[in-house]
């Protein structure tokens, strides 16, 4: 479809462009501010120009930290996007069930995200939680102090967290292939194989890269569930970069390096963002 | 007649282990809310022993938990309007028109939805604070827009594409102005997709808990962030207490779940996913 030219419409956009002006715009202002001055008591202002920046950029903790944060991102959508699309593919396309396996998947979505953290907490109890007791009876390796087990109990949580949002998307665009499609494809003589990555995975692409998106920026910014699940232990081997800042502003008061580590961060997550925005806009032409 | 081809795999028993998956988890977290602290913190119990409601008495006579939900479910309300009444004509006017810097700002309301709250959330303790929004439910409501009102865009610009133009016009010819237009034609017609971009408008806010917890101090406070002081990560306080929280938490959203099933996939299958 072609869009008319209309310039007008842009008064169409203002209240949302208002809106994210103030809650938005406004405080990145604040922080470009901060992030060029050391700060006192929130309110005294000394310039100190790229200080900060050079500090932070100088600092082996800053770099561990945003190693860890995407490595933790490339992990849980290694996991859950092609997970997802594995169960998606075998739920039920009609009825009652459908509706019920869709509300599943939507349930963990839902639940406030300090609460997820508590309920994975208990779960890896080793002395009260079921999969704590059950593993650390079957293995002594199991402990969560243990920096391969703590991550794979956050990973673990992640998935269990998240992977309802692949099955939802990939569920509702499998949903709306027509069965005529499938109807030539069984003609062919085509295997289940092919049907897949010929009918379904094309199809599927646009709502994937969505998903990447979506599971990228919120794997990026993780913080509570980490946060109270191991108190990014042992060591700072689970301290992500959600949990750096805020404990850089808020224990150390240190508001103008936290602004400069969150404008490094902020910078190559839009750089990131932009290439895959390009590459959805590309994929709908 | 050709025998409809079943798309799907038949093996129920992968779905079947996915929902045990997600249920399991979940069901500690409902029993050990019907426990007393001692059998919670004792050992791996698979049912309470003694069931008690002592744990949600607590919650639900006590003022400042009570409070604590109901500001959550007002600031998640409140944002779904909000974000509902900006996004309907930015996404009609995306899917429309084409315009001065359309693309960019399309993205930047993207991006918007990118930038890490614990990013923002020092700057907007002050903004708020000079503008007499801190601690208030609103401001949190305000918020959350940054991220809820893009999202809302995203979904409701797939929808309205799919809306024929043929409408716009008709309804000019018709002679409606364009409230009416908005209000008797477009809402009713892209009902499902309103309704999953309010599911996950308010999904977003009722999760939150990094802006939830600074903007507030004592009168807007939300349940997420009673139970963060309560029980953060320094340990099980009163972990009874802290689960039947956590499944008194749970219970709006189940019902949200429960209210747009059916739009969940259809839904989202009509919006922006159809289009590839």
């Amino acid at each position: 479809m072609k869009k008319r030219t209309k310039n007008s419409a842009f008064w169409l956009v203002m209240p949302a462009s208002a809106l994210l002006a103030f809650s938005f715009v406004v405080p990145i202002m604040a922080v470009i501010n901060y992030s060029l001055h050391d700060v006192f008591f929130g309110n005294n202002f000394i310039w100190v120009g790229a200080h900060w920046y050079e500090t932070v950029l100088g600092s082996v903790e800053f770099w561990g930290t945003l190693g860890r944060t995407f490595l933790y991102a490339i992990v849980v959508i290694a996991i859950e996007i092609p997970l997802g699309v594995w169960i998606a593919l075998h739920l039920p396309r009609f009825g009652r069930q459908a509706t019920f396996f869709i509300m599943i998947a939507a349930v963990p979505l839902l639940i406030p995200w300090f609460i997820v953290g508590l309920i994975w907490k208990v779960i890896s109890d080793a002395s009260i939680g079921p999969l704590g007791v059950l593993a650390s009876g079957v293995t002594d390796l199991y402990d969560l102090n243990n920096v391969i087990t703590a991550w794979m109990i956050i990973v673990l949580a992640d998935v269990w967290h998240w992977v309802g949002l692949v099955v939802l998307l990939s569920y509702a665009t499998l949903v709306a292939i027509p069965q005529a499609y499938y109807q030539a494809a069984q003609i062919d003589g085509a295997s289940r194989r092919a049907i897949f990555f010929h009918v379904e995975l094309p199809r599927l692409k646009r709502v994937l890269i969505i998903a990447l998106l979506l599971r990228l920026i919120d794997g990026l910014m993780v913080y509570i569930e980490p946060f109270m699940i191991t108190r990014g232990g042992p060591g700072k081997s689970t301290t992500f970069l959600s949990q750096d800042l805020i404990q850089t502003a808020m224990k150390e008061f240190d508001f103008g390096e936290a602004s400069a580590s969150a404008l490094i961060y902020m910078l190559i997550m839009l750089t990131l963002a932009w290439a895959l925005f390009r590459i959805m806009t590309a994929s709908d032409d | 007649m050709i025998k409809a081809f079943k798309p799907y795999r038949q093996r129920p028993v992968i779905p079947l282990v996915y929902a045990i998956f997600v249920f399991l988890p979940l069901y500690w977290l409902v029993i050990i809310s019907f426990m007393t602290q001692d059998e919670a913190t004792s050992g791996l119990s698979f049912f309470p022993k003694n069931p008690t409601v002592n744990n949600y008495l607590y919650i639900l006579t006590d003022p400042g938990w009570t409070l604590g939900f109901v500001n959550a479910a007002i600031y998640s309300g409140l944002n779904v309007l909000l974000s509902l009444a900006v996004a309907i004509p930015a996404a009609y006017a995306f899917s429309r028109y084409q315009f001065l810097g359309d693309k960019h700002l399309f993205f930047w309301f993207l991006a918007s939805r990118m930038t890490p709250s614990a990013v923002l959330f020092l700057p907007l303790i002050q903004l708020y604070s000079e503008v007499g929004l801190m601690d208030k439910v609103l401001g949190v409501a305000l918020a959350h827009c940054m991220f809820t009102v893009p999202v809302a865009v995203w979904i409701l610009e797939g929808f309205f594409k799919q809306i024929p133009p043929e409408i716009d016009e008709t309804s000019k010819i018709d002679g409606r102005g364009w409230i009416s237009f908005a209000v008797k034609i477009l809402i009713p017609v892209a009902a499902p997709g309103i309704g999953v971009a309010a599911f996950f408008c308010f999904m977003a806010s009722w999760v939150e808990l990094i802006l939830a917890n600074a903007l507030t101090t004592t009168e807007a406070k939300p349940i997420v962030a009673v139970l963060f002081r309560a029980g953060g990560p320094l340990g099980f306080v009163h972990l009874p207490i802290l689960c039947a929280a956590g499944v008194l938490t749970i219970i709006p959203g189940l019902g949200l779940v429960y209210f747009v099933r059916h739009y969940l996939a259809t839904g989202l299958s009509m919006g922006r996913v159809k289009r590839m």
